[in-house]
């Protein structure tokens, strides 16, 4: 096991399956040369060159399209989308082309192509910098839809977003580029189905992806030390398809349900799961599952409204505590 | 072209707008749903383009007005109007519709009804293929209107950069939906817009096959041999509205007229009837048999197909679950 940044597992992803494959590419804005923004794909450009490590224009529907179009000739892209704010420019390609094409030709054509973006509230970024968009793109007929919580997953969902037929797109996240954690020493795919149970808990189930199941994970150590209950925590990081067994499992055994999302509530992952939990387990409940997420504002640029726009742990722990009747 | 090359083109050509003809025809006994857009008055632009590529082996993509683009790449006419009749039989099983044909064995990579959408797309073909190293090219043919979304020149600019191997063909009809050229497009001639990304383009009479077949041979040449874009622009005119909702009230008939004198077919034909090459009976005879071809093997399939199962509703929208397998669970081998 190594221990790295999230980053460098990313990096490491597209290292592989490039040496492997010849016909997998990488695309994007700064790329190349620069090595991305994120370091995402550092010195790849030096590795595989300007025809299979391609900085484009800042034209993101169009290098979207063009990925797409590659794709359904065998090409295996994988196109970053230097900050998901600018994804809205590529959609139209990513749901009336990629997302959709298999079906609208009867099964005859496939897009196996990969979008990366980093979404999430930075540090003051504002309006047009800080979007979270996994609603957006969770409820695409054709399109996966994956987020990884920590450097094994991002690495690993990678690698099997890299191989698999249908089109994935991976929700990452710019605060957690630098985090660091254990990745194995031999290739590994994670599956981009499913859902994980990270802590296990019998009193409550805490439900995050990406950055939020870091916050249930410190919520539930409060919860256990600082109040006596046991938090189940649950790592949603597919999130197109969202895993109906997992979610209805651990509410079956915990009986209570907090949704944990970055993301603003209307029409979000949040009340997906609640959803979810009314069609699969409603009578298990023994209270009404509860969301914590963002204000619903166009993300306000000082620090102070900043902050109050993001929920967090003691947000977490809050809600739990409302749950039982503590608070 | 070679004269038995003609002769054959203008039995396609006639195929086309007798096919097209028919739509028309099924729409209004309503055995055609959707939205219909038909194609009669431009086929000297698909065919002309077609018979100096390779149908079948170069990459060809289009917008929603794309029934003859799919045929003339070797997509079968029975399976077409089957998929017009929403069947199963259909060239995408019934789950496309007029705007989205499709025959990948053929090399047709799709009709797509965002009037913009297969720029990009076709430059990806093209860069797939200068990835690959093949000898095909990618052809996009689309309409005028097009030109004016974002797309447009984003594409043109990343084609001409990486000098992929794409060829832009521009039907320009001279209608956006219902609003004409002058009225929504600064400029009117289309080949002076990729100017400014260093594109080589020409314009031509897209009504006389002889004469879109003389520049898309340049064209298609020039994309081929490696020395990246090339934008054709086609001017020609679409005998009915832009679907079958349209009752053209924003031209004349005066116009639609005036275009009609300038047929794609009967300038053909009129050709070779002077060359001696065949007789006006020879041509009737031609629409006959076309007629009887549609009728009793294009229709009568599409009509005795079967509909799509109901049980399959969810089939095609992801890869095939079993083979995806090991990524989906994480169990590879």
């Amino acid at each position: 096991m190594a221990n790295i940044m999230y980053w460098e597992a990313i990096q490491r992803a597209h290292d592989e399956e490039m040496a492997r494959d010849p016909l997998v590419i990488c695309m994007g804005e700064d790329i190349g040369v620069a090595g991305g923004t994120y370091k995402a794909t550092k010195g790849l450009y030096e590795k595989y060159g300007p025809l299979r490590v391609i900085d484009t224009p800042i034209s993101e529907g169009g290098f979207t399209g063009l990925g797409i179009g590659a794709s359904f000739l065998g090409v295996r892209p994988v196109i970053e989308i230097m900050s998901v704010n600018f994804a809205w420019l590529a959609m139209d390609q990513m749901f009336n082309s990629a997302a959709k094409v298999r079906y609208m030709s009867g099964g005859q054509l496939t897009a196996p192509c990969v979008f990366r973006s980093a979404g999430g509230a930075a540090h003051q970024l504002g309006a047009q910098h800080s979007a979270r968009m996994e609603k957006v793109f969770m409820g695409i007929a054709g399109l996966r839809v994956v987020t990884p919580s920590n450097p094994k997953q991002a690495y690993g969902l990678l690698k099997s977003a890299i191989r698999c037929d249908d089109p994935v797109f991976i929700n990452e996240h710019e605060l957690m580029y630098n985090m660091k954690g254990e990745v194995p020493d031999t290739e590994y795919f994670h599956p981009l189905e499913g859902s994980e149970v990270t802590r296990s808990g019998t009193d409550v189930t805490l439900f995050g992806y990406n950055i939020s199941v870091h916050w249930c994970l410190k919520a539930a150590e409060i919860l256990d030390k600082q109040y006596g209950i046991s938090a189940e925590v649950i790592d949603l990081y597919s999130l197109a398809p969202l895993d109906r067994e997992g979610i209805k499992k651990s509410v079956s055994k915990t009986h209570r349900a907090v949704i944990a999302e970055e993301d603003e509530a209307p029409v979000g992952v949040g009340s997906e799961v609640i959803a979810i939990i009314n069609e699969t387990c409603f009578f298990e409940l023994d209270a009404a599952p509860v969301r914590v997420h963002s204000a619903l504002v166009p993300q306000p640029y000082n620090h102070t409204l900043e902050k109050a726009t993001i929920p967090d742990h003691e947000d977490v722990v809050k809600a739990v505590l409302k749950l039982f009747g503590k608070a | 072209m070679k004269l038995e090359d003609k002769k054959r083109v203008l039995r396609e050509m006639v195929l086309h707008r007798r096919f097209e003809e028919r739509c028309y025809q099924a729409y209004i006994e309503r055995k055609i749903g959707g939205f219909l857009h038909l194609y009669p008055g431009q086929e000297a632009c698909c065919n002309g383009v077609m018979e100096a590529a390779r149908p079948g082996h170069d990459y060809v993509i289009t917008g929603y007005r794309d029934h003859v683009h799919a045929i003339k790449c070797g997509a079968d006419p029975k399976r077409v109007m089957a998929e017009l009749y929403g069947k199963e039989t259909g060239s995408s099983k019934g789950r496309g519709g007029s705007m989205h044909i499709f025959d990948v064995d053929k090399r047709f990579m799709g009709g797509y009804a965002l009037v913009g959408g297969p720029f990009p797309l076709a430059a990806g073909m093209a860069k797939a293929i200068q990835m690959k190293g093949g000898d095909e090219i990618a052809i996009c043919f689309l309409g005028d209107a097009a030109n004016n979304q974002g797309v447009f020149h984003e594409t043109m600019n990343m084609a001409a950069l990486w000098k992929l191997p794409v060829l832009f063909v521009c039907e320009n009809n001279l209608y956006g939906i219902g609003t004409s050229i002058e009225r929504s497009t600064a400029v009117i001639h289309q080949h002076k817009r990729v100017a400014a990304y260093n594109i080589p383009a020409a314009e031509c009479d897209g009504q006389d096959i002889d004469i879109v077949y003389q520049h898309a041979r340049k064209a298609v040449d020039h994309v081929r041999g490696g020395n990246g874009p090339y934008f054709l622009e086609l001017m020609t005119y679409r005998y009915r509205g832009h679907s079958m909702s349209d009752s053209r009230g924003y031209r004349t008939r005066e116009e639609e007229e005036l275009w009609k004198q300038r047929d794609p077919i009967f300038i053909l034909r009129d050709r070779l009837i002077a060359e001696g090459a065949m007789s006006m009976a020879d041509f009737e005879a031609i629409e006959k048999e076309t007629d009887a071809y549609i009728e009793n093997e294009v229709i009568k399939f599409a009509e005795d197909s079967p509909e799509p199962r109901v049980e399959d509703l969810e089939k095609y929208v992801l890869a095939d679950r079993e083979t995806q397998l090991p990524w989906l669970t994480g169990k590879a081998a």
